[in-house]
C-alpha cells in the first residue's frame, strides 16, 4: 500500500513514524511540550481522515464537518457532568449519537448538490454551535471542564495514564486510515468515486447512489465524533469554539493541503497544518496575516496539495 | 397577547431582514453571474463597518461616512477580485471556499492590526437618536431609517438589474456568459463592477448596523451564515427571492427568540419551557430552512435556467 520510491510516501512514512516515537524522543530532546502537540496533530488527523473519505473520494465538500468534533466531545462533557465516567456508556453513547446526527443531517443536505450542500452543511453545524452556546447549563461560550476522563474499568487500560492516552489516540488514527483503505478499496467505495465523478451514470446503471453517499456521510460522522471524544478527554475540556465554523474551513484546508483523495494526505495535511501554525504563532500573534494569503496561495497553485506537489509526474494518474 | 411589543418585535425583525438582504443580494449576485461561492462577503460588511465608521468619526458626520464608505468598498472590491478572486472563476466550489477563506483570515488579522482588538464605536448624529411614535408604540427612528434604506435599496438594485444598460449586461452575462463576451461585452469588468456593487452592499449593511451594535472583529460571519440560510431558502442567484427570504428570515428569527418561551409555556411547564426557549429559537430557522429544502431542494424562487 506504500510505494517507498514517491517522496510524498516518505514524507507520509516520516510523520507516522514521528508520532509513534514523539512520547521518548520530546522528553529526550528536552522538548516535552510536543508529545501535546503531537496528539492534538494526530487528532485532527482523524477529523481530516474522516472528511476526506466524503469529500475526498464521495464528491460531498462538508463545511461543517467540525460539527461531529463538538457533539462527540460535548457527549463526553456533559456526561461526566453528571457523574457518568464509565467509557463503556459514554463511547457507545457519543458514537450512536454522532450516527443519528450525521443521518439527520445527511438525509436533509444530501437532497442537494454543489453549493447548496456547502452552505448547508455549515449552516447544520453552526445550529448545533449555536445550541451549545445557549446551553447555560453547561458552560455557554466559557466550555466545560472534564473532572475526569473516560474510565473503562480496566486495570491494564487507564486514559489518565499519558502514554495510554497518546497511543490510544495513535492506534485510532491507523485504525481511520484503514478503514478508509478498505472502504475505498471495497465495492461500496468504488460506488462512492463512481458516483463522485458521474453520479447520472451510476444511477443508470441502477445504483441508488443516494443511500451509498448517506452511509459514507454517517461513517464519517461517526469517525470525527471519535475524534472529539478522543479530544473532550486528551485536553478535560469542550467548549462551543471546537465546533465553529472556521474550525470546518481549516478541516477542508489539512484536507486540501496534504491531497485530497490520497490515504495518508489528510496527516501530512494535519501534520504541516497544525506544525506551521504552532511556528508561525511563536513568530507573532498576527500570525493569521501570513497564514490567509498562504492559504490562497496553496489554493491557487499547489492543486493535489502536498501530495501532488511532491509525487513525480509519471506516478500520477 | 401584547400587540405593542408584537409589533415592536416585529419591526425589529424586519429591520434585521433588511440587513440580511443586503448581505443576501451580493452573494446572490455574484454566485448566480461568476458562479463564485464567496465567503469574504462577510469581510466586506465589517471592513465597510470599520472604513466608514472611521470616516464618520473623523468627519464628525454619520453621513459623510455613508457616502464617502460607497467608492471605498466599490475600489476594495474590484481590487479583491482583480487580484484574487478572478483566477478562481474556472476552478471548483471547494477551491472557492477554501481562498475565500483564507481571505476571511487575512481581513481579520489586518482589521485587528489597523484598528486594534477592541472594535470601533460609532456614535449616531443627533437626529437620528430619538424615538417616533407609531400609534401606541414609540419606535427608535434609526431602526426605521435602516428599514427604509433597505428598501430604497432593494427597489434601486431592481431598477438597476431590470431597467439599465448595465442591468441588462449582468443579465446577458449571468445567462450566458461565453456569448455575452462574443457579442463585445467586457466580461472581465463587467464581473469586476458586479463584485464591488456586492462589496458596497455588505459595506452598506455592516456600517448602518454599527451605531446600534458598534464595529467588531469578524462582525460579518455570523451575519454571512444567516445570509447563506436566506439564499438557500430563497433560490440562489434570485434577488427576489434573496429579499422575501431575508424579510421571512429576520422576522421569524427575531419573533422566535422574544416569544417562543411564552409559546412553549402553553405546552410545557415553566421550568422546561424557560430553559428550551432559547436552545429552540436559536434553531428556528435552520429548521425551516431544512422543511423547505426537503419540499423544495432549489430554494422557493429558483431563478429560471438555473437548470440541475
Amino acid at each position: 500500500m506504500i510505494e517507498l520510491r514517491n517522496p510524498a510516501n516518505i514524507l507520509t512514512a516520516i510523520v507516522i513514524g514521528l508520532c509513534a516515537v514523539v512520547p521518548f524522543l520530546a522528553p529526550a530532546l528536552g522538548e516535552p511540550f510536543y508529545v501535546i502537540v503531537f496528539a492534538r496533530i494526530m487528532i485532527w488527523a482523524i477529523a481530516a481522515v474522516s472528511l476526506n473519505l466524503i469529500m475526498g473520494y464521495g464528491g460531498m465538500i462538508s463545511f461543517g464537518h467540525a460539527v461531529y468534533l463538538g457533539i462527540g466531545g460535548y457527549t463526553i462533557g456533559i456526561l461526566a457532568f453528571h457523574g457518568v465516567n464509565n467509557a463503556w456508556i459514554q463511547w457507545p453513547l457519543g458514537i450512536g449519537i454522532c450516527a443519528l446526527i450525521s443521518l439527520i443531517f445527511g438525509a436533509i443536505s444530501l437532497r442537494t448538490r454543489g453549493v447548496y450542500f456547502i452552505m448547508i452543511t455549515l449552516a447544520l453545524a453552526q445550529m448545533i454551535f449555536f445550541l451549545s452556546v445557549s446551553a447555560e447549563r453547561y458552560g455557554s461560550d466559557d466550555g466545560l471542564n472534564i473532572l475526569g476522563r473516560s474510565d473503562f474499568g480496566l486495570p491494564f487500560y487507564n486514559l489518565s495514564d499519558k502514554l495510554t492516552m497518546y497511543y490510544t489516540i495513535f492506534a485510532f488514527l491507523l485504525l481511520s486510515v484503514f478503514v478508509s483503505w478498505r472502504l475505498i478499496h471495497s465495492r461500496f467505495g468504488v460506488v462512492m468515486r463512481a458516483a463522485k465523478s458521474n453520479d447520472t451514470r451510476v444511477q443508470a446503471v441502477g445504483v441508488s447512489t443516494y443511500r451509498y453517499r448517506l452511509t459514507a456521510f454517517v461513517i464519517a460522522g461517526v469517525m470525527c465524533g471519535i475524534a472529539g471524544m478522543l479530544q473532550a478527554n486528551l485536553e478535560n475540556f469542550v467548549s462551543p469554539d471546537m465546533m465553529n465554523w472556521p474550525r470546518s474551513g481549516e478541516l477542508i484546508f489539512m484536507v486540501v493541503l496534504g491531497g485530497m483523495s490520497t490515504l495518508f494526505g489528510p496527516v501530512t495535511g494535519a501534520f504541516v497544518f497544525l506544525m506551521l501554525s504552532e511556528i508561525l504563532s511563536t513568530w507573532t500573534i498576527h500570525w493569521h496575516i501570513i497564514f490567509g494569503p498562504f492559504l490562497v496561495l496553496v489554493v491557487i497553485f499547489a492543486r493535489g496539495g502536498i501530495a501532488g506537489l511532491l509525487t513525480p509526474r509519471a506516478a500520477r494518474e | 397577547m401584547d400587540y405593542v411589543l408584537l409589533t415592536e418585535q416585529f419591526l425589529n425583525g424586519f429591520q434585521l431582514g433588511i440587513i440580511l438582504f443586503l448581505m443576501a443580494a451580493g452573494l446572490t449576485l455574484v454566485f448566480g453571474i461568476m458562479d463564485l461561492v464567496n465567503l469574504a462577503h462577510g469581510s466586506m460588511f465589517m471592513i465597510g463597518a470599520f472604513v466608514g465608521g472611521t470616516i464618520a468619526v473623523l468627519t464628525g458626520s454619520f453621513i459623510v461616512g455613508v457616502v464617502l464608505m460607497i467608492p471605498a468598498m466599490l475600489v476594495i472590491g474590484m481590487v479583491v477580485e482583480m487580484t484574487t478572486l478572478r483566477t478562481l472563476y474556472p476552478r471548483d466550489h471547494l477551491d472557492h471556499v477554501l481562498a475565500t477563506f483564507g481571505l476571511i483570515l487575512f481581513f481579520n488579522e489586518a482589521t485587528r492590526i489597523i484598528w486594534g482588538p477592541e472594535g470601533l464605536l460609532v456614535p449616531l448624529p443627533a437626529f437620528l437618536d430619538g424615538t417616533v411614535a407609531l400609534g401606541a408604540i414609540t419606535y427608535p427612528v434609526y431602526r426605521i431609517v435602516i428599514i427604509v434604506i433597505g428598501l430604497a435599496v432593494a427597489l434601486g438594485l431592481y431598477l438597476l438589474v431590470s431597467h439599465t444598460r448595465i442591468g441588462m449586461l449582468i443579465r446577458a452575462g449571468a445567462s450566458n456568459r461565453t456569448m455575452a463576451g462574443a457579442l463585445g461585452v467586457n466580461i472581465p469588468l463587467l464581473f469586476s463592477i458586479v463584485f464591488g456593487i456586492g462589496a458596497v452592499l455588505a459595506g452598506l449593511a455592516g456600517l448602518i448596523i454599527t451605531p446600534i451594535t458598534q464595529a467588531q472583529i469578524g462582525m460579518g460571519e455570523d451575519v454571512l451564515i444567516l445570509a447563506f440560510v436566506v439564499i438557500v431558502i430563497g433560490g440562489i442567484g434570485s434577488i427576489r427571492g434573496a429579499f422575501i427570504a431575508s424579510i421571512v428570515t429576520g422576522v421569524i428569527d427575531t419573533m422566535g427568540r422574544s416569544f417562543l418561551d411564552v409559546f412553549l409555556l402553553l405546552f410545557l411547564p415553566e421550568n422546561a419551557a424557560e430553559s428550551a426557549g432559547p436552545a429552540l429559537s436559536s434553531m428556528l430557522i435552520y429548521v425551516l430552512m431544512a422543511a423547505i429544502l426537503f419540499f423544495r431542494p432549489q430554494g422557493l424562487f429558483p431563478p429560471k435556467g438555473a437548470g440541475g
